[in-house]
């Protein structure tokens, strides 16, 4: 510091009377980390301003920088829905179970979208926030849930737009998606998980993480029903294999509960939910054990 | 520990693993390949490194202390450590009220978003709550004096009024334990000023304690009564600041600038061999920190394999700024007889009184105009000048890269020098 040090020329005014602090326990105690470490859920509420305003400064970023901004979150799903219904429905001639193909893609893909949001959002916070994780304190989950906060902002604004369409096609919105909320809930829960458990793989190779993690979403973009149903994938063997994709039931079920159409089944679902609460809470675990890390890796 | 110890850091120790790159895969074919092939070893091997041995000590509220050691003393990590960035490997800590940290100005304020929400960013960062930051937001712009573009983007601030701003966020944080790394070395002059004014007045007013880590001995006698000193990890001295202040300009520096080339490394070309070099004091020992107000040398060993006629070995010195200073070689001495084979030292003595106060780095050269040499070495030695005096009252640094003790005299009439 080469700085013009003067000493503050402040006379001590009123010295504030001093209350015996070391009487109280310490407020921090630093120490080694250990394996095991519980989740710290009062310190994530204490830094909840911090979340906002990471969750809000993505989010201000991302419709100010794109001239397109918003319209860009709306014309993602649905060009991509052009394209499955062009692909699935025209060419390849796949059953939609009745329903225009456009819109039944169109659900898939909102479906679709948030998990894949939620994941690349969660599973860049870190390296895309290395400078704070190397100069300030806070609880490091804090950066993932910032990414998905602003992750569903998104999916909130192509939801309207796909009431929009449904209501243009006729269609007026069904009781049925009163249960769309429910699928939402735990569409994020289940992407939660996926980058958690990447996230922990990565560890050290944080950065290698974030050139696999597309590749592994693309594959699974086909791998899931987002521009076509179960319906087709024959009965039996086969069905129940795809059906072990969890996300397979989130995005049907999300799907139905959109259009109104179609049945909705009570063990995959049950099956889906449970896997996302499991790989979540590992997710958490390992991210956990690799936290206390990651100021010294990036 | 007394009723009012604030922070007591007891036998802290830091050991960071270091993969070596060698070894170490780093896509995942290749990682997948290395598995393969010999699925039960460890394929990244790691060194181990300390960074800090059992460091103990303990500040009591409304104290200043002041951190100093040379650069990879274990100050950084000490920093770290004590705002919970990273962890340490052994040993306790235990701070009573909240701590702030101040590893840089402005960490997190974005350039696409304006004054007024990086206010709320930054001081969310620095943890503030929302309340908080509301309460003290006209006080932060105010001092900021930046009133006139909170709604620009920061982006097109001037570099003053930007580190001004984030200054002022800093400034406005009231944690129980400040602890600053030398971030106040940006902004202007007067600005700095009004910074550690308010700083020292919150530190004082409000029974505040203040760990300020620096290298610079002049800043911390400034505002430190009581310091420590780190060398090589270890605590060396904690005591009165004059007394820890002579101890670290004695101990002998942990990067002594000498920088010795084996014989596979070392630059050469055309029967010229580059065997050290060094920078000495005013004793003739290999220093990295230099008073300015003592001469110094440059020294550079070399063997010459056969006669090289008109060989000319110099160095060019730069501020670690990039500031080009001056370049020299030896080619005024040198002759038929000094080229002759062997083992050789050329030196370079600089006067005292010449360098101002700051860091320089050299990088070494050879050649033979037209012939078989042409050696330039990165810059790759590093020494720093202090001054020690320093200016003024208040013992700031003079600008410029030349610090030099001029002639100067006082007379009625004119001409004053005859």
């Amino acid at each position: 510091m080469s700085a013009p040090v003067a000493p503050p020329e402040v006379e001590p005014l009123a010295v504030a009377e001093p209350a015996p602090v070391s009487a109280k326990p310490p407020m921090v105690c630093i120490r080694p980390p250990r394996a095991w470490e519980a989740l710290d859920l009062s310190g994530l509420w204490r830094f909840r301003d911090l979340l906002l305003a990471l969750a809000v400064r993505d989010i201000k970023l991302r419709y100010r920088q794109t001239v397109l901004g918003v319209l860009w979150v709306i014309l993602q799903p649905l060009l991509g829905a052009g394209i499955f219904a062009f692909v699935f429905g025209r060419v390849a001639r796949l059953d939609s179970g009745g329903q225009p193909y456009v819109l039944f893609a169109y659900a898939g893909l909102l479906a679709w979208n948030l998990f894949n949001g939620v994941v690349l959002k969660a599973s860049g916070s870190l390296v895309a926030n290395a400078p704070l994780v190397s100069k300030v304190f806070f609880p490091r989950l804090l950066l993932p849930f910032s990414g998905v906060i602003s992750a569903l902002l998104d999916f909130g604004i192509a939801l309207v737009v796909g009431e929009i369409l449904l209501l243009i096609s006729g269609q007026p919105p069904t009781v049925s998606l009163l249960m769309a909320p429910l699928w939402l809930f735990f569409s994020p829960a289940a992407g939660h998980r996926r980058r958690l458990a990447l996230r922990g793989a990565g560890g050290r190779l944080s950065r290698r993480e974030s050139t696999s993690c597309p590749v592994a979403l693309q594959f699974l973009l086909y791998a899931s029903p987002v521009g076509y149903t179960i319906a087709i994938i024959p009965a039996g063997l086969p069905r129940l294999l795809y059906k072990l994709n969890p996300l397979a039931p989130f995005i049907e079920g999300f799907r139905v509960s959109l259009l109104g159409h179609g049945l909705i089944g009570v063990r995959s679902s049950t099956y889906a939910c449970f896997m996302a609460v499991v790989i979540f809470l590992a997710g958490l675990i390992v991210f956990r054990r690799m936290e206390r890390q990651f100021a010294d890796v990036i | 520990m007394s009723s009012d110890t604030v922070i007591s850091v007891r036998n802290i120790g830091k050991t960071f693993r270091i993969a070596s790159t060698q070894h170490r895969a780093t896509t995942l074919a290749e990682l997948v390949a290395q598995k393969l092939r010999k699925p039960f070893t460890r394929h990244s091997r790691e060194t181990e490194f300390e960074a800090l041995h059992d460091v103990s000590f303990e500040v009591d509220r409304g104290e200043v202390l002041g951190i100093i050691g040379r650069n990879g003393a274990g100050k950084s990590t000490l920093l770290k450590i004590l705002s919970q960035i990273t962890p340490p490997t052994r040993g306790e800590i235990d701070l009573h009220g909240r701590v702030g940290a101040l590893l840089e100005v402005g960490t997190g304020f974005h350039p696409e978003l304006t004054g007024r929400e990086n206010i709320y960013l930054n001081g969310a960062i620095l943890g503030m709550n929302r309340r908080e930051i509301d309460r003290e937001f006209d006080s932060i712009v105010a001092f900021a004096e930046t009133e006139q573009f909170l709604d620009v983007p920061v982006k097109r601030y001037s570099s003053g009024m930007y580190v001004r701003l984030a200054f002022s966020v800093a400034a406005h944080l009231r944690p129980d334990i400040l602890i600053v790394d030398e971030v106040l070395a940006v902004g202007d002059l007067a600005f700095q000023r009004k910074c550690l004014g308010k700083m020292g007045e919150i530190a004082r007013e409000e029974g505040r304690a203040v760990l300020l880590v620096s290298h610079n001995a002049a800043a911390v006698r400034a505002l430190c009564e009581r310091a420590i000193l780190l060398d090589r990890g270890r605590v060396v001295h904690d005591g009165e600041v004059n007394d820890v202040l002579r101890s670290y300009l004695d101990i002998e520096p942990s990067g002594a600038a000498v920088l010795t080339w084996t014989e596979t490394n070392a630059p050469r070309e055309g029967g010229f061999r580059y065997r050290s070099v060094a920078v000495l004091n005013s004793r003739g020992e290999p220093a990295s920190v230099l008073s300015h107000d003592e001469p110094f040398t440059i020294r550079l060993e070399y063997e010459l394999d056969r006669p090289l006629p008109g060989l000319r070995v110099g160095f060019l010195m730069q501020t670690t700024e990039g500031v080009e200073v001056c370049g020299s070689n030896d080619v005024h001495v040198a002759d038929e007889e000094t080229r002759q084979p062997g083992r050789k030292f050329s030196e370079c003595r600089f006067p005292a009184h010449l360098l101002n106060e700051g860091r320089y780095q050299l990088r070494f050269g050879a050649d033979v105009p037209h012939g078989p040499v042409y050696i330039l070495t990165p810059y790759c030695l590093e020494f720093s000048v202090e001054d020690h005096e320093r200016h003024g009252e208040s013992r700031y640094r003079l600008p410029g890269v030349l610090r030099p003790a001029l002639h100067w005299a006082i007379d009625s009439t004119s001409p004053a020098i005859g």
